[in-house]
């Protein structure tokens, strides 16, 4: 199985080649070939993949530049399968929410092959190489097929992000320097004893810190999001906000909190309230949206920064958190990375089947909608409730294990964090009021229901959250040791 | 048959789900198969219930469990489990009976309505999360029943949901129910915590077993209290109680449903299954968190009876009642009569579904009209819906001796006055009593008594798939006196895990006594002052009610439900909105305005530098050859080998960049 994962990294790449140069008329279809191939080089992956063991897995090693540390080292934990897999999932499914054009099909292609690099590559210049290979394209993807707004919101999240880019990239030249690797193994068990002393050392952690801050995003790094969400066509939307933002948590797992475990105890508490914020403020801005796909973009940081909240409680906990706490909280955060890409997905493309059938997208734009569409209603309404962590669906096991392992370590603040499950549950709320119920739009009465295509796409996907939300087993098996080897790192 | 019944218990939840999801996939038309299948269904879970029910009667204090792993983090297992013991068992077989007797009756009730078959789903649904939330041994899977109770509930009330009435009053009780459950997920995690399990019994180490109890100390307060919040979100306790006469808005059926059989069961119930972390480490059973109950329920059962006086919609009515004695099971259970508050719960059950069940047959026959004042006469041309309506008042006000409600409201008072604490909710409960006497007779005045009037003119009774349910309920109201009565208290032994005794002689009590003069008093009072509401003729339908022009200010203030949902409006959820909007506000206009602010700076800092640049390059081109020699020295001065230095150099140098590409984009 040696080459794997270069092949799963690789595929996407010789796709959007093969989109550039086919007609026009067979971009879809190609892209959606390359993913199925991918797909399957992934499921594989997962397969083949030894769930006891911890540590990497179809490690593949090469020199690249001795000169500067910089190695071809890929590999998979089961944290990197699952973002493999989850990878694997979104991106066809953004392909199949809209026709796009030519040309965003290829870019797509470029940022996925990115994505799969991000999250399995094991060195950092390797890493920080794919992490910047997937800013490009979404920069472009905002910039060229964006909607309204576009260019200010492109410009914006451009800045953000690079700028964290940057911030990120001096402290990791700062460690290199002193410690002379980039190798995220070693750089992890070197982190106990601090990496850097002194001012340095807080310098370096604030450049990762607002780095992957800005890309998560965590509050108040966050503005950036609601007016990129907004701008992007549908596809790409859900690919930023299933994928883009996972790489920000899959950083702060990887790297911040091995890497500088004495900071982030010291400004725990700081970072606990910015988590917080995230997760209260973001649902009430989410309430008073109208547009209906900004106000999903805003309820994206909440679910984020539940993440953020079992990973700073975790690690920032002045007490060390028992066995159980730890395993929960790293548990539900991995269980909520996966849960937030397949949900937040499938609400962005609701919000595109409605804007496509309306052609706007405020929330008092419709009306009535059961009596019209009641099959869309349906299926609607299941991802707003998996959105909102109602039990039986995928939501309610990460965020219960989440709030299971911070509240025994962080109980105040997970404590205020509640207010955010309740701010949710009333957005999606007044949502579901305004769209489906009440008398019958006239703008709507022409709606078809739920077309045989789009219903081939969403049945599966809306099957998957439940299926985690009864029996999760299966998600579990992929990171259980992952888990127990990080909470064992991070104690 | 013991352990079998114990392995498969999971089947009674699961088979009403199971039906439920059947009938989703049934196309509109076929609504014969719906109906057939949800009755199907639930007849299956009354089957399983009674099965369940007997090996109950074998023993006392009977308890099993079924605990398995649900999944394993990390490497520790979540488990969950389902428990049978007489108070899940007694809860099972009055569900699974009046939800049948509900289901049969909607067969009739909603034989007109477009969306005939995805009722039946979500009734089959609703059932199926109560049955699994009462053998729940784990607060964990109780809770994720509870909130799939809440979720049908919210699907049923906003049932029609083209009326924007009733899409309010889902998404209210949605909410309302919502705020309380936040408190329980609180408490749960917090009791999760410290005891380091959600099982609450596991051989010795559940969190309701004394080693489990024993970690908890100080916290169980907050912990039972907390869980609590979720109690009166979900059985309707002051102040979270607004969302439940909303309810109405649902279809009658689901009125009934959600007032007898569940929804509004799962609070007190869920109060009496955790009952030892509230009492934990009282002193003659009195504790901080217990005392809450029984003030919270004393409110709630005054105000909801108060309101319910000056109410004129027939529903509404039976609604602040359900409230009402609702307030009466939480006082029970907080000064210590967990069983007579059972009690009173599961005979509840039977005579609240059935007058919710009877106003439905009154509103089918009337045309789909709610206004009590435009009613009356009803006796004559509804008798057998009057006569089990009037069982079911009589049952509800506590008549003594023949009604299933009486004998189960006077054991409560009768714990009631034995608290130790204080007397004062024994002597409101009293007050209590007589108002729900006379609230029930005005209604039942105005209804069926009197001259016809504009609505109940054309009246007819209803077909008898909706008369027979009433039949089986009126009969199950008297007849389930047999096991409450002192002189043979089985419900109340079996409840309590002790053998029974019959003893004539314990049947007439003084309570007895108390509560004949006590309810006599209120249908005496409510006959006195309505007398001539019932009498007045039809073309007066709209007339002030008697109280209305004795006392119009009270009378306002009580019909307009003592402006609780205005008080609400104006603050919390005016407070809630401005939140909201101040978040979004702070979200566009400061973190934004401080990242373009930062952006400004940054152009005009690039300008400034393009400027230096721009001079510096041009004057300084003929000086170059000269420096070069100096910057030689510069430049070995700058390889210092200290990292600051290059790291300082490489931000500038990556900053200048940034900007440039700020003001060139």
């Amino acid at each position: 199985m040696v080459g794997l994962i270069t092949a799963i990294i690789f595929i996407p790449l010789l796709g959007a080649l093969a989109v550039w140069i086919w007609p026009q008329k067979n971009a879809r279809p190609l892209a959606l070939i390359c993913n199925v191939i991918s797909a399957a080089c992934a499921l594989a992956l997962w397969r083949n993949f030894d769930a006891t063991a911890s540590g990497l897995q179809f490690v593949e090693r090469h020199d690249w530049i001795p000169a500067i540390g910089a190695e071809y080292l890929v590999g998979v934990d089961g944290l990197s399968l699952l973002l493999v897999l989850l990878t694997s999932l979104i991106v066809p499914f953004a392909f199949l929410a809209q026709p796009m054009p030519r040309g965003s099909y290829a870019t797509v292609l470029v940022m996925q092959s990115a994505l799969y690099g991000t999250f399995t590559a094991q060195n950092f210049i390797l890493w920080f190489l794919f992490y910047e290979m997937s800013l490009i394209p979404a920069f472009l993807l905002i910039k060229i097929w964006g909607g309204e707004n576009r260019d200010r919101a492109a410009t914006k999240f451009f800045l953000y992000t690079f700028l964290g880019s940057v911030a990120m990239l001096l402290s990791f030249l700062g460690i290199y320097l002193a410690r002379g690797t980039f190798d995220f193994a070693t750089l992890a068990g070197l982190g106990k004893n601090g990496l850097l002393t002194g001012n340095l050392a807080w310098l370096a952690f604030a450049g990762v810190f607002v780095g992957l801050a800005v890309k998560v995003p965590l509050f108040p790094f966050h503005t950036w999001l609601p007016d990129a969400y907004q701008a992007a066509p549908t596809g790409v939307s859900m690919v930023l906000t299933g994928l883009l933002s996972k790489m920000g948590v899959y950083g702060f797992v990887r790297l911040l909190l091995p890497l500088f475990p004495n900071q982030i105890r010291v400004v725990g508490p700081w970072l606990l309230v910015l988590a917080v914020c995230s997760i209260v403020f973001a649902p009430l801005a989410a309430w008073a949206q109208r547009d209906l796909k900004r106000m999903v973009a805003y309820l994206s940081i909440n679910h984020l920064g539940y993440c953020m909240l079992g990973l700073f409680a975790l690690a920032a906990s002045p007490v060390v958190a028992a066995g159980v706490d730890a395993h929960a909280a790293l548990s539900g955060v991995f269980m909520q990375i996966f849960n937030h890409g397949i949900t937040a997905a499938t609400l962005f493309y609701f919000v595109g089947l409605l804007e496509q059938r309306r052609g706007l997208r405020g929330i008092d734009d419709f009306g009535g909608l059961m009596q019209r569409t009641p099959l869309l209603c349906g299926w609607m309404s299941a991802a707003m409730f998996s959105s909102l962590g109602l039990p039986g669906l995928n939501g309610f096991i990460g965020e219960f294990l989440i709030f299971k392992g911070s509240f025994a370590v962080a109980g105040p603040f997970t404590a205020i964090a509640i207010i955010g499950l309740l701010v949710t549950a009333i957005v999606f709320a007044r949502a579901m009021q305004a769209l489906f119920s009440g008398p019958l739009a006239q703008s709507c009465s022409a709606f078809p229901d739920l077309l045989r295509t789009e219903r081939l796409v969403i049945v599966p996907v809306t099957l998957l959250m439940f299926a985690i939300g009864i029996a999760p087993q299966f998600m579990f098996n992929i990171f259980n040791t992952t888990v127990v080897h990080m909470a064992r790192l991070f104690a | 048959m013991n352990s079998g019944i114990i392995t498969n218990l999971w089947l009674i939840p699961a088979v009403p789900c199971a039906a439920s999801l059947a009938i989703l996939s049934l196309s509109n038309a076929r609504r014969k198969s719906a109906a057939v299948l949800a009755v199907i269904g639930q007849v299956f879970a009354l089957g399983m219930s009674i099965f369940a029910f007997l090996p109950t009667l074998q023993t006392n204090s009977f308890r099993a469990v079924q605990n398995f792993t649900w999944f394993t983090f990390g490497d520790q297992a979540l488990r969950l489990g389902f428990v049978l013991d007489p108070l899940a068992a007694a809860m099972l077989v009055m569900i699974s009976l009046v939800g049948l007797c509900i289901f049969i009756f909607s067969i009739g009730y909603m034989a007109g309505d477009k969306n005939f078959v995805r009722f039946f789903a979500y009734l089959s649904f609703f059932s199926g999360a109560m049955l699994g939330l009462v053998l729940a041994n784990s607060l964990l899977l109780l809770f994720i029943f509870w909130e799939l109770v809440g979720l049908a509930s919210y699907l049923l009330i906003g049932f029609w949901i083209e009326r924007p009435s009733a899409a309010a009053a889902a998404k209210k009780a949605f909410i309302t129910t919502r705020i309380g459950d936040m408190g329980f997920f609180l408490g749960m995690l917090w009791l999760y915590k410290r005891s380091g399990t959600l099982l609450f019994y596991d051989g010795g180490s559940g969190c309701l077993e004394s080693a489990g109890l024993a970690t908890l100390r100080a916290s169980a307060t907050f912990i039972a209290l907390l869980i609590f919040c979720g109690a009166m979100g979900k059985s309707g306790q002051f102040p979270l109680h607004v969302w439940l006469p909303d309810a109405m808005e649902g279809p009658t059926p689901v009125s009934a449903l959600i007032h007898a059989a569940t929804m509004v069961a799962a609070g007190v119930f869920l109060v009496a299954r955790v009952y030892p972390l509230f009492s934990l480490g009282g002193i003659n059973g009195v504790t901080s968190s217990l005392t809450v109950v029984v003030w919270i329920g004393v409110t709630t059962a005054l105000m909801a009876a108060l309101i319910a006086i000056a109410q004129a919609d027939i529903k509404r009515i039976l609604a602040y009642s359900t409230v009402s004695q609702l307030g009466l099971m939480m006082v029970s259970l907080g000064v210590g009569g967990v069983a007579a508050g059972i009690m009173h719960l599961l005979a509840h059950g039977f005579f609240k579904a059935l007058l919710f069940l009877g106003s439905g047959s009154v509103i089918h026959g009337c045309q789909g009209e709610h206004d009590i004042r435009k009613m009356g006469g009803l006796r004559r041309l509804m008798p057998v819906t009057f006569v089990t309506y009037a069982v079911g008042m009589m049952a509800l006000s506590g008549v003594p001796f023949f009604f299933s409600g009486a004998w189960t409201k006077e054991e409560i008072l009768r714990a009631t006055e034995h608290w130790p604490r204080s007397h004062a909710p024994y002597f409101l409960m009293l007050a209590g009593v007589v108002l729900t006497a006379l609230y029930m007779t005005r209604q039942i005045i105005y209804v069926f008594f009197g001259n016809s009037r504009v609505a109940s003119e054309r009246a007819h009774e209803s077909p008898r798939v909706m008369t027979m349910p009433l039949i089986a309920l009126a009969v199950c109201a008297i007849f389930f006196s047999v096991v409450l009565t002192p002189a043979w208290p089985w419900l109340h032994a079996y409840l309590r895990g002790e053998p029974a005794q019959f003893d004539v002689a314990r049947l007439i009590q003084p309570m007895v006594f108390v509560s004949l003069v006590l309810v006599g008093a209120g249908i005496g009072l409510g006959i006195w002052v309505y007398r001539k509401a019932g009498a007045q003729d039809r073309q007066r339908s709209a007339e002030i009610d008697p109280l209305e022009y004795a006392q119009p200010a009270l009378f306002r203030f009580l019909a307009n439900k003592m402006w609780i949902d205005e008080l609400y409006g104006r603050t919390v959820i005016t407070f809630s909105w401005a939140a909201a909007r101040l978040s979004d506000w702070m979200d566009r206009y400061f973190w934004d305005g401080l990242v373009r602010g930062f952006g400004a700076v940054g152009r005009v800092f690039a300008m400034l530098t393009t400027s230096v640049d721009e001079h510096g390059i041009n004057a300084g081109v003929d000086e170059t050859t000269a420096g070069t020699r100096g910057l030689g020295r510069l430049m070995s001065k700058a390889h210092s080998g200290q990292i600051q230095t290059y790291l300082a150099a490489l931000a500038v140098g990556m900053l200048a960049l940034l900007l440039l590409y700020a003001w060139l984009g």
